[in-house]
């Protein structure tokens, strides 16, 4: 196990601890302070992964989150996580990866056949060949998917725990290197509260890796002294490994910190991530720059990388990734690549420069140490299958855009390639701001700011580093003015840097080859995803022109990447294959998230139990020692039946129902919602609000009413009860009390808010519990004895004040099941004690406790609507057959009432509220199945209308349903038929929507 | 996720805590039976849809649950000012 390319210069790793590690099924070993992509690296693992679609093995290009070929399935069973980054997984004692593509292996790839026939796959391939048949496109997309591979989802329960915090500051800083540093301290000094969040394990940013000195010492070393600057500042909070993903309205940002990821497989203990939900008065954005690759034929064999990401091994892993370097660049900044890499001890084969006769400070040095280095020219081809083994290097044009001379080949096994420094200006995208072209820097810039913040150092365009400090320390002043802190006034004098005169560099994005590009080898733009600079250019051949159109027909950058490395370099091509400028074509928007997200850390604690909060009734606990089952109403969990023995729910709730209308049943009506009303108008609003009058409710009674919307249709419906002068109780249906609460208080505060009416939600404070039954008084009577409850003294519509099992009580006579009913209200702390009560007083007549299951068949027997099953918001009260409940002599026009007048509400024809009574009596019609005249017409059928409730009736024998029948009223004992999807049909005669008890004698007595 | 500040809380919430009450400054007509139905429809259904400037209702249910208007750009989501139900707004339009 020997680490052949790591280094006697260590970095910022420790070499004295070693780890061993696995992947793809090999033991290796690296050194603490290792990303997985270093220690792969430094052991010579060549082929990382194999590309999506033509399956061509990939090597590590890039050093950090731009990486698009290193991408791996970390651990195994319910802990394990696809699609990592090697380059951001921290090295751990027994970690275990392996490659996401690749069938069986990496190395001996089967899928990368279909890379030998690169060409039958252009751009739109899947989209041309697996058209058609449409039905088989399911067939294709499997295969195709599992060709595709890009790692495995868990099929477990994720283990872990998450969190989530709300935070606010007065100045998030986004980047920890240079400028975010200095921004940060200048903020921090201000006395602002500040968050500085870096996606690294530790702070520093691209200093980490530099050789430049700062105020005449070693980067690193002033990184050490400003970390404990902001250390000492009890008013900054730092946060390492945080990846601030998101940038939405009003300065919120979301920030994912990742805990004890680098930890591995330690015991540790608290949530493995945790977002961050940040509300910041003032932004700094300092998030620096990615290099951007020269695009030339087979640039994606292993060896070829950022040159910048070569440094990086070098100086802060101890890594060096090969034997043999040619650089190829259009710039300066990249000959300190070949620096480092000579100061490896190291061979500099050649450096490749496009431009014709550099001679900057970099350029000299170089030279200077006696390496060859090609002016004027291009790297044009890479040679090599699972590692580079020579560049053919040729000259260029001045423009860089036609190859001008003799090719010669360098033998070598690392080509580091650099074609400028493009501004990460996702966040401020995410803003939206529009992205600048500016042609100076050959990048873009971010747009005007949208929202309250600013950027600083490389990701403005700013990429010399004393500028930088500049920015940031001025940008971190002026952000802690702003939210109210300092005078925006610099503080500390900012370090001196020996800065280097760089030259120009040239624009060049794509190196030109002998051949066009359409016939020379694949010169790759997207890595992940196998877009080439001959696939933009077909799109445009086939008359793609806009950017966004191009990403989604090429596929570029849509990789887990998201053309990180790639999406300039495509536009560049893009640009100049429909001849226009790069601001011209523009740039896709980038929209949050920045990086792959997990959903663990988005939910947090909010899932299983806490994914919504649960309501209980105060007799939930009886229910369940009963062994009820449960129905979810809104949030309530409200009893649906309670079978006894091995009853199935058809026979409970036949039992149940024949119970309530032969003897007496009990109900949890808890839930339905009720709001105090109080106010010397508070009678008047009720009848703004109802179709009927409240004005002449004396204390001591009920009424029932609907409320519509203002456009004539039903909204909710309840009864509502006097309780004294100026006082009274309105129930309203179990889901709909936070939406009715709503627009009574919509009213009253918008509309009129003269009357003098207050509101207050009081569901949770009484426990109801309704007996009904033809035995339900002589239960009753025997918990209450301070009550008269004979029909003469406490009639139907009736409530009174009383006590119920030694507890004080309302006890109202409304009924929802036209049976003789008491709906007894009681402080909810006594619920389940008042319920128990109610059982033991009727334990003589059998009392039935039934669910919601069994209330829904006996009101439907009653031909009772439930609003919002029977009625969908286009019906208005005549439609349910209720123009009894319209109140005609009202002074007010109530809500609602001037649309029932619209031509379309008074139009003949539209769908009414009957019965249906199925020719077979056992069958049940389906809920929502439609209606029609006759079954045996063409498809499309005339539709008469659908089924709203249906129930089997144990009570009736047959089998009954509610339905919305076009013109139905005058339809009664009409035929009519529900067609299914299986071709069945049901036929059914139109009745009168009331079934049981059509007078309504039963509930008056 | 916008931060709304709340004119009767008097202080700066998280959305969460609102919802949205549709287009404010609509007054119902005192005397609806007088109105034609297409008079009417306006009223009921007729809606600004301004690219820019509007003036809107939100309620704050999860907090006073009170009602109130806000001046909001619908191409930016800035919330421009809050104000209480019953005054005018400082900043309007150019189609207001």
């Amino acid at each position: 196990m020997s680490q052949i390319n790591r280094l006697p210069t260590c970095g910022r790793t420790d070499p004295s601890q070693t780890i061993k590690f696995i992947f793809n099924g090999k033991t290796y070993q690296g050194v603490a302070g290792d990303t997985l992509a270093s220690a792969l690296l430094a052991n010579g693992v060549n082929v990382v992964g194999r590309s999506f679609k033509y399956s061509r093995p990939r090597g590590i290009v890039g050093h950090g989150m731009e990486e698009p070929n290193g991408i791996i399935q970390l651990g195994s069973g319910a802990a394990t996580v696809p699609n990592l980054k090697v380059t951001q997984v921290e090295l751990y004692e027994g970690l275990e990866a392996s490659s996401v593509n690749g069938w069986p292996n990496v190395n001996f790839d089967l899928m990368g056949i279909i890379g030998l026939f690169g060409r039958l796959m252009p751009p739109g391939f899947y989209y041309k060949t697996f058209m058609y048949p449409q039905k088989l496109w399911m067939t294709y997309e499997h295969f195709i998917r599992k060709a595709a591979g890009l790692g495995k989802t868990p099929v477990e329960a994720d283990p872990d725990t998450y969190e989530k915090i709300n935070q606010h500051c007065d100045v998030l800083v986004v980047g920890a290197g240079p400028a975010g540093l200095v921004a940060a301290l200048e903020a921090g000094l201000s006395g602002a509260r500040v968050i500085i969040a870096d996606e690294q394990s530790e702070f520093g940013g691209s200093l980490l890796a530099s050789n430049e000195l700062i105020d005449g010492s070693s980067a690193s070393d002033w990184v050490t002294s400003i970390n404990s600057q902001l250390e000492s500042l009890s008013n900054v909070q730092r946060l390492r490994r945080s990846t601030v993903f998101g940038y939405y309205d009003h300065n919120f940002l979301t920030i994912l910190e990742r805990r004890t990821d680098h930890l591995g497989l330690k015991a540790v203990s608290g949530p493995r991530q945790c977002m961050h939900r940040v509300r910041a008065k003032q932004v700094v954005l300092a998030t620096g720059a990615f290099e951007r690759p020269l695009v030339f034929a087979h640039n994606d064999i292993p060896g070829v990388m950022q040159a910048s990401s070569v440094s990086t091994y070098i100086n802060r892993f101890g890594v060096a990734p090969g034997r043999k370097l040619v650089l190829a660049t259009n710039n300066d900044n990249a000959y300190r690549t070949a620096l480092d890499w000579h100061r490896a001890g190291r061979d500099v084969v050649a450096v490749v420069d496009s431009r014709s006769s550099p001679s900057g400070e970099l350029v000299e040095l170089v030279r200077g140490l006696g390496i060859q280095i090609f002016d004027g020219c291009g790297v044009i081809e890479a040679k090599g299958s699972k590692r580079v083994r020579s560049a053919l290097v040729a000259p260029l044009n001045s423009e860089g855009t036609k190859v001008v001379g003799a090719v010669q080949s360098l033998a070598c096994d690392l080509i580091a390639s650099s074609g400028g420094w493009s501004a990460v200006i996702h966040l401020s995208s995410h803003t939206g701001a529009k992205p600048v072209w500016d042609e100076k820097i050959v990048s873009f810039r971010p747009g005007e700011s949208k929202q309250q913040e600013r950027s600083a150092g490389a990701c403005k365009g700013t990429f010399g580093l004393s500028d930088g400090l500049l920015e940031g320390a001025t940008a971190g002043a002026e952000a802690a003015q702003r939210a109210g802190f300092g005078d925006g006034v610099v503080q500390r004098p900012l370090p001196a840097v020996d800065e280097v005169v760089e030259q120009p560099q040239q624009t060049l994005f794509l190196v030109p080859h002998t051949k066009p590009t359409s016939r020379a080898p694949s010169q790759f733009v997207d890595f992940q995803l196998d877009v080439s600079a001959a696939g933009i250019e077909l799109a445009v051949l086939e008359g793609f022109e806009s950017v966004e159109h191009v990403k989604r027909y090429t596929a570029l950058g849509f990789g887990t990447d998201q053309g990180k490395l790639g999406n300039i370099n495509g536009m560049a091509i893009l640009a100049n294959a429909l001849g226009q400028s790069i601001s011209a074509t523009g740039t896709t928007i980038f929209r949050p998230s920045y990086t792959p997200t997990t959903f663990g850390a988005i939910a947090g604690r909010d899932i299983k139990d806490l994914f919504d909060p649960e309501r209980y009734t105060a007799a939930h606990r009886w229910h369940v020692e009963q062994g009820a089952a449960f129905e979810d109403v809104g949030q309530w969990k409200r009893p649906w039946y309670f079978p006894q023995g091995n009853e199935t729910m058809h026979q409970a709730v036949n039992r149940e129902c024949l119970a309530v209308r032969n003897s007496v049943g009990i109900l949890d009506a808890s839930t339905l919602g009720k709001i105090d009303i109080q106010g010397p108008d508070a009678a008047e609003f009720i009848t703004r609000m109802y179709t009927n009058s409240y004005l002449k409710l004396a204390p001591g009674k009920c009424r029932y009413g609907v409320m519509l919307k203002e456009d004539g249709m039903i909204f909710d419906d309840g009864v509502c009860a006097c309780l004294a002068d100026n006082h009274y109780l309105m129930f309203t249906t179990t889901g709909g009390a936070a939406g009715v609460l709503a627009w009574l208080e919509l009213w009253q505060q918008t509309e009129w808010p003269e009357l003098h009416v207050y509101f207050t939600s009081v569901t949770d404070h009484w426990a109801t519990a309704t007996v009904t039954g033809p035995n339900a008084r002589k239960v009753v009577a025997k918990v209450c004895s301070d009550i008269d409850l004979s029909a003469d003294n406490f009639g139907f519509m009736d409530w009174r004040n009383g006590t119920v099992a030694g507890v004080s009580a309302r006890v109202f006579r409304i009924s929802f099941t036209g049976e003789l009913s008491y709906e007894i209200n009681v402080s909810a702390n006594y619920g389940r004690h008042v319920w128990e009560k109610l059982i033991e007083a009727g334990a003589e007549f059998d009392i039935t406790p039934y669910g919601t299951e069994s209330m829904h068949v006996l009101r439907a027997e009653k031909g009772f609507i439930i609003v919002g099953q029977d009625t969908d918001g286009s019906m208005t009260p005549a439609d349910m057959n209720m123009d009894w409940v319209v109140g005609k002599n009202k002074a007010f026009s109530f809500i609602g009432k001037r649309s029932l007048q619209r031509s379309d509400s008074v139009r003949e024809n539209r769908k009414q509220l009957v019965g249906l009574k199925t020719l077979n009596p056992t069958s049940v019609l389906p809920e929502g199945s439609q209606i029609v005249n006759d079954p045996t017409q063409a498809i499309p059928m005339a539709m008469q209308g659908h089924v709203t409730s249906s129930y089997y009736s144990a009570n009736m024998g047959y089998s009954i349903a509610l339905a919305v029948v076009k013109g139905g009223l005058n339809r009664m004992g009409d035929t009519v038929h529900c067609p299914a999807a299986d071709g069945s049909v049901i036929a059914a005669e139109i009745v009168s929507s009331v079934f049981y008890d059509p007078k309504g004698e039963r509930q008056n007595v | 996720m916008l931060l709304i500040y709340c004119p009767h809380c008097l202080e700066h919430r998280e959305e969460e805590e609102f919802s949205y009450g549709g287009e404010a400054h609509i007054a119902r007509p005192l005397a609806p039976e007088s109105l034609t139905d297409e008079e009417w429809g306006d009223y009921l259904f007729f809606r600004k849809n301004p690219r820019g400037i509007h003036h809107e209702m939100w309620y704050h249910g999860v907090g006073c649950r009170r009602y109130f208007n806000a001046t909001r750009n619908t191409l930016t989501y800035e919330i421009l000012e809050t104000y209480v139900v019953g005054t005018q707004p400082q900043i309007t339009g150019a189609d207001a």
